[in-house]
């Protein structure tokens, strides 16, 4: 870690490597970006990365969107912000339409339906792992083990089963979660 | 041609503006990641407008799992089935633009706010509806295949891979695709 930082010489140095980044990201950019911005590029420092990283969680939006939008800002005012979106989104998205073009046209073949089902399949459970993944995290949080549980699985209910609008449930469920967790604070 | 620009829904104006309206009320929702909205995506495009079935949504979000890039791309795929080209214009932009000026906006102010109590409280409040939110996206997302037991033994499977050892998931979309193009799920 002797190396100093370097800012990256243009945005379209920005544009190149996060094209690259997107290209070899597969199932999630994140954690490779750290790798690229942090270790390869030497961009930005890894303290300075991770306090960008937990913003944008707190923030709504891709968290690799909000990260890479606040890094181009940072850099090159709102041509890096443009420069840093556009080389995460472009390349991937033109890719991705060009597979669902394909899927749509041969649809109806009933191997090709088949292998859509099935993916559709792993799909839905990989977003199950992370939900899995992110369980643990809930037993520091501030809310308490037994409230989040029950928030989680308010929510579950509302969304899964009763198809309720997400808009009311944030707002019914997400407001008094919100004050809990914040009178919880106060207290400790 | 039309039907990659626009679709083949005949979607009006007043279709592509609500489709537009609907996405950046997600984005500004989406506090646990774009795919938490993905039910309130089901329930307003195959529920509500009937623009997708259940298949058709589920293969979406699954194309984007098989292809490079950050997950939202999802967002595009379903614009995409919905309305060709506009329909992308529509879903992604509204997606991505309220929550990018709002990250603009923080990385003007500064991160100040990061350490601050209300911050604090927001995101511990959030996560177990995040962790709700996925539990709902899964369920949804099975939709199209939930009396079929092979299925539930392939989502067994990815959840074991995925907890219990560090395999790419690009393989397990792989071994998705193969056993249902054989007719196993």
């Amino acid at each position: 870690m002797s190396e100093a930082l370097a800012s990256p010489a243009s945005p379209m140095a920005l544009f190149w490597a996060c094209n690259w980044l997107a290209l070899q990201g597969f199932g999630g950019v994140l954690p490779l970006a750290q790798r690229v911005l942090v270790e390869r590029h030497r961009w930005v420092s890894r303290e300075r990365f991770l306090e960008l990283l937990s913003l944008s969680q707190v923030l709504p939006g891709p968290n690799i969107v909000n990260l890479l939008i606040m890094l181009g800002y940072q850099w090159f005012g709102w041509r890096g912000a443009l420069a840093s979106v556009s080389g995460i989104l472009l390349a991937p998205l033109v890719l991705v339409l060009g597979l669902a073009v394909l899927a749509a046209h041969w649809r109806d073949q009933p191997m090709v339906a088949g292998g859509l089902r099935g993916m559709g399949v792993v799909a839905a459970a990989l977003v199950l792992s992370t939900a899995a993944k992110l369980a643990p995290g809930l037993r520091g949080n501030p809310l308490g083990l037994a409230a989040c549980v029950v928030f989680a699985l308010l929510t579950a209910l509302a969304i899964g089963w009763l198809r309720w609008p997400l808009v009311w449930v944030v707002l019914g469920l997400g407001l008094p979660a919100c004050a809990l967790a914040w009178w919880r604070l106060a207290k400790s | 041609m039309n039907a990659w620009l626009f679709g083949t829904l005949g979607l009006t104006p007043a279709d592509w503006l609500t489709l537009f309206g609907h996405f950046m009320v997600l984005s500004l929702l989406a506090v646990g990641g774009a795919i938490t909205t993905a039910p309130d995506m089901h329930r307003y495009i195959v529920g509500q407008r009937g623009w997708l079935d259940d298949a058709q949504f589920t293969a979406s979000v699954a194309l984007a799992q098989a292809a490079p890039g950050p997950n939202v791309l999802f967002v595009a795929v379903i614009g995409f089935n919905v309305g060709g080209l506009m329909g992308v214009l529509a879903t992604l932009l509204g997606t991505l633009l309220p929550s990018t000026v709002l990250a603009l906006i923080v990385a003007r102010l500064g991160q100040a706010m990061r350490q601050h109590r209300g911050a604090i409280a927001f995101t511990a409040g959030l996560a177990p509806l995040t962790m709700g939110l996925l539990l709902s996206t899964g369920w949804i997302l099975l939709d199209p295949v939930r009396n079929r037991p092979a299925a539930w033994l392939l989502v067994a499977l990815t959840l074991w891979v995925m907890l219990r050892t560090k395999a790419n998931p690009l393989w397990l979309i792989a071994v998705g695709a193969v056993a249902g193009a054989a007719g196993w799920v």
